[in-house]
């Protein structure tokens, strides 16, 4: 099959590769960039283990080609912490346990991104909502929940100091 | 003691690999010059195979070999072996590629090997089969008929095996004396496990050496290299080194030999490449081993004081289509054992039969047989209450055994070691505010809204196994655990372990369990575990045994070491044995802690061996082999509160508390963290999952579209709390939490679910409660309801 190009900006780094057009964008990551943080746990787009930020939209990385991700940025879960800190997110699955297999983690550290985003501050309800494109089978998501939680009340607090 | 980090919430060492993406699963691994394998699976659930022709499929640039199951054969590879044996079970042939006919949907008939995984699954697509369709049957009922179609004609009538346990004529002597008897007739419908990490292997082979690696998602490494090795293979096990890394989830489902694992390690060799498979998700669905499945017809007897005298059940057992690796168990040994529940009955008879039908493989799913037993005995137990008109609870409490009848020997085979049931009772009706709900339930129930709550006092036998009781059950294995605590120079301390975390946090709950020992950080120790290559062998993870059976291996292995230590600090501190004490992470004489040796110092020095006890050897490791003297009993109470909506049948789950006795908590994030993901997967069972079969064996719900797994929005936060009965015989006392969970929470949810719907006069709804199947009964039940 013939081959096209794609140039793509992953956590801030720049990649051209040759695809088939027929890649899927999750490959791409996986396999092309080495970047394997993101998951594939299904083939209906139902899951959610490969969510990705694309150009500031969580995206399930497996129902796009990465053709059409062509030219966008892009955010996985290697580019979450920086320098050595975690994202406020990533500190709430670890302080309130929302992880036990860490298999279905990335997907979910990348939605509740845009969740809290969107919402700064959800209820319980909403983000049970909001997670419906997101599978977990060990947590029960209990732990999800809080870990969201705390993730919104620890940035509502930043942003509360930054406007002080 | 005097760390004590045994009982915190202490963050999980291992969680942050997992949150910045450098986890490394199976399918994360990719080793040079590796082609990838996919499947050609059987669209049919029972079909001669003609022909294969591979031609098409050859001719693709970049497709390196199509594999066949007579390949396999010639190549002297041999079928899947069972490893628990029953009397007069039968054993057909388990190939790993079908040869001349399939079984069932998704059945592989061939392996395509190519350069890409896209490659791959093209050429699987032009692969030739030319079946012969044949009749075949789903339904274990049907699969009993006579004239129905056979799976293995070395299994006449498609039965595998005829258990039975318990006293036959004593329990239908106390039937004829029953002042009232139930009966229920129920299906405990058929599951897929869904760990979201889908199976995947990669094998490599080393022609030099001879050796070969697999590294496979795997619970139990080395019980996959041992039947690999000598059972399937023919090879000595010392040349196969299985690597199960990072885990995705198991649940029972990664327990097992699977066939995609002997075909990597066949075509490694053969192609001289490392081969790699990963499952799609529709793949798991059709070759996941798939959990419960029962029919049942279940009785229940009562003298006149509404004692509980008499439980009789017979069941029929799917197997599907071939056993896996401990199928037989599930359904007689981890199923008719826990009969008894938590109550006083005196006469218990249980008939199982396991009944061969052209499904995939069932075997152990997330409790095994327990939920399935907890689910009919708490079930039946409402229906009784209900009957007698008596309150559940108190029912239940009525019938307990009671806190002084501990050892208690059932009439089926286990003697309960220990347990006090009614302080778990209590505390969760207090936690739901139990007199308050009925009143609420009444006042709702005037304005047409249907509340329900349902309890489930659930027992759980764990901590697989003490080897000669389960040897004598029919295990082809033993099931202690072994630990090997090396001490480095440098005072770090590796634990090798023989379970395998896939999820359950054994990197800090094993560390933990250490650190307080030793008066060390946790940082301290590194917890090593899931690589033959470099781990003692053990029997790995399943059946709620890593923190009893595991962690007493742990234990036991680092006191030794801690025991050596002490030797080596007498000499260095110039002071006998028994005048020292370890304070801090230090030896030090009795009285006088400025004469102190620190656990460093003594490792450096059991190396250096400069300044050392004559009658010593160097060195500071120490190996365990723990085999426990009884299973682990933990219990509690579970209930449900539910409202169902007349109107469309739906339920919503609105409130769940759990208390369970699982001894004293290692880490309680972890122990909840468990508690929660079990009550989902049981609610989730009780509420949406089920596994559909056509009559004929087709799959009808072979995708994330089709079988509901739980999400968010299905479920409630749950509340927990705990009660403390330590296990009498093992050193931390502690008992399984992993499955406790689902084994309640079936019942729980399906009782409270019942209780709502009693106003209509529904007395038993079969699982799972979907909408449609509670408003169908609500709908039929309307003209006896409104003719009240
Ligand atoms: S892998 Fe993308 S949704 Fe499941
Ligand atoms: S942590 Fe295992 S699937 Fe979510």
């Amino acid at each position: 099959m013939d081959k096209v190009s794609v140039t793509l900006t992953v956590n801030g780094q720049s990649y051209s590769r040759e695809v088939e057009p027929r890649t899927l964008l999750v490959h791409l990551i996986r396999e092309g960039l080495g970047l394997t943080g993101t998951h594939v746990g299904c083939d209906t787009s139902s899951c959610g283990s490969c969510t990705v930020i694309v150009d500031g939209l969580a995206v399930k990385s497996c129902t796009l080609l990465a053709v059409q991700a062509d030219g966008s940025e892009i955010t996985t879960v290697e580019g979450l912490a920086s320098n050595g800190e975690l994202h406020p997110i990533q500190e709430g699955f670890w302080e309130m346990h929302g992880l036990q297999c860490g298999f279905c983690t990335p997907g979910f550290l990348m939605a509740s991104l845009q969740l809290l985003e969107r919402n700064p501050d959800p209820s319980e309800e909403e983000i049970r909502h909001e997670l419906e494109g997101n599978y977990c089978r060990c947590t029960g998501y209990h732990n999800i929940v809080r870990a969201i939680r705390y993730a919104a009340d620890k940035l509502s607090a930043a942003e509360a100091v930054a406007g002080d | 003691m005097d760390k004590g980090f045994v009982g915190q919430a202490v963050k999980r060492k291992e969680d942050p690999r997992f949150l910045t993406g450098t986890g490394s699963y199976v399918d994360d691994l990719n080793l040079a010059g590796q082609v990838h394998a996919a499947m050609v699976r059987s669209p049919f659930a029972h079909a001669d195979i003609r022909s294969i022709d591979p031609s098409k499929a050859l001719a693709l640039p970049g497709v390196v070999a199509v594999i066949v199951g007579q390949d396999l054969v010639d190549a002297g590879i041999n079928g899947l072996p069972v490893g628990w044996l029953l009397d007069g079970l039968k054993t057909p042939d388990h190939p790993s590629i079908a040869v001349g006919r399939a079984r069932h949907v998704g059945e592989i008939v061939a392996a395509v090997i190519a350069e890409d995984r896209y490659l791959a699954e093209d050429a699987a697509g032009l692969v030739e089969v030319d079946y012969g369709t044949l009749p075949s049957v789903a339904d274990v009922s049907d699969a009993l008929k006579p004239g129905a179609p056979t799976v293995h004609d070395d299994a006449p009538g498609n039965i595998c095996f005829e258990w039975s346990i318990g006293d036959k004529d004593a329990t239908d002597a106390a039937f004829a004396e029953a002042a009232q008897t139930v009966s229920l007739t129920l299906r405990n419908q058929r599951l897929v496990a869904n760990a979201i990490e889908p199976r995947a292997s990669l094998a490599q082979f080393n022609a030099g050496t001879e050796e070969y690696t697999l590294y496979t998602t795997s619970q139990n490494p080395h019980v996959h290299r041992l039947l690999l090795a000598a059972f399937i293979l023919g090879i000595p096990e010392h040349k196969l080194r299985v690597i199960s890394p990072d885990i995705g989830g198991g649940f029972g489902s990664k327990i097992f030999n699977y066939p995609e694992e002997v075909i990597v390690l066949h075509a490694a060799r053969k192609l001289k490449r490392p081969v790699k498979w990963t499952a799609k998700r529709s793949e798991s669905f059709l070759s996941d081993s798939q959990g419960r499945d029962h029919a049942t017809e279940a009785e229940l007897a009562v003298d006149g004081s509404g004692r509980v005298t008499g439980l009789r059940v017979k069941t029929l057992a799917a197997m599907g289509a071939y056993l896996t690796t401990f199928a037989p168990a599930v359904p007689t040994y981890l199923y008719g054992t826990l009969m008894s529940g938590q109550y006083a009955l005196p006469n218990i008879y249980c008939e199982v039969t396991g009944v061969f039908s052209h499904t995939v493989p069932v075997d152990a799913y997330r409790g095994a047989g327990r939920p399935e037993a907890t689910f009919l005995v708490e079930r039946i137990m409402d229906r009784m209450a209900q009957t007698l008109g008596e309150d559940p609870a108190e029912f239940r409490r009525k019938n307990f055994i009671g806190k002084d009848q501990f050892p208690y020997q059932t009439p089926v085979a286990l003697s309960y070691d220990s347990g006090d049931y009614e302080p778990a009772l209590d505390r969760a009706l207090e936690m739901v505010d139990y007199r308050q709900f009925r009143q609420d339930q009444a006042e709702a129930r005037r304005q047409g809204r249907y509340l329900g709550l349902g309890l489930s006092s659930y027992i759980e036998a764990c901590g697989l196994a003490p080897s000669a009781v389960v040897g004598s059950l029919g295990a082809q294995a033993g099931q202690w655990e072994s630990s090997l605590v090396r001490v480095a120079p440098t005072g770090i301390i590796e634990v090798f372990t023989g379970s395998h975390s896939h999820g359950q946090g054994h990197e800090t709950a094993f560390a933990q369990i250490v650190a307080d020992e030793l008066g060390v950080e946790l940082d301290a120790i590194e917890i090593v575990h899931g690589d033959t290559g470099k781990v003692p062998f053990g029997w790995g993870t399943y059946g709620s045994r890593s923190a009893a059976v595991g962690g007493s291996a742990v234990v036991t292995a680092v006191r030794k070491v801690r025991d050596k230590a002490q030797k080596i600090a007498a000499h260095l501190l110039e002071a006998r044995e028994e005048d020292l004490e370890y304070v801090s992470g230090q030896f030090q004489v009795k009285g006088s802690p400025d004469q102190a040796v620190s656990f460093g110092d003594i490792a450096l020095q059991a190396h250096l061996a400069h300044n050392y006890p004559e009658d010593l050897e160097p060195g500071l490791e120490a190996s365990a082999f723990y085999d426990p003297s009884n299973f682990v009993y933990p219990f509690g109470t579970h209930i449900a509160v539910v409202e169902v909506s007349p109107e469309t049948g739906a339920t919503k789950l609105l409130r769940y508390v759990a208390v369970d006795d699982c001894g004293p908590l290692i880490n309680p994030l972890i122990v909840a963290g468990q508690v929660h993901g079990g009550i989902a997967q049981g609610a989730g069972q009780a509420l949406l999952e089920h596994a559909v079969y056509e009559s004929d064996g087709q799959f009808l719900t072979g995708s994330y579209l089709d079988y509901a797994v739980p999400r968010a929005e299905h479920l409630p936060s749950f509340e927990t709390d705990h009660t403390f009965t330590p296990s009498p015989h093992n050193p931390l006392g502690v008992k399984g939490i992993g499955e406790a969970g689902t084994i309640a929470s079936s019942a729980a949810v399906a009782n409270a679910v019942i209780d709502a719907l009693s106003p209509f006069g529904i007395t038993h709804l079969d699982m799972p409660l979907s909408s449609q199947r509670v408003w169908r009964a609500i709908r039929d039940a309307q003209p006896a309801a409104a003719a009240d």
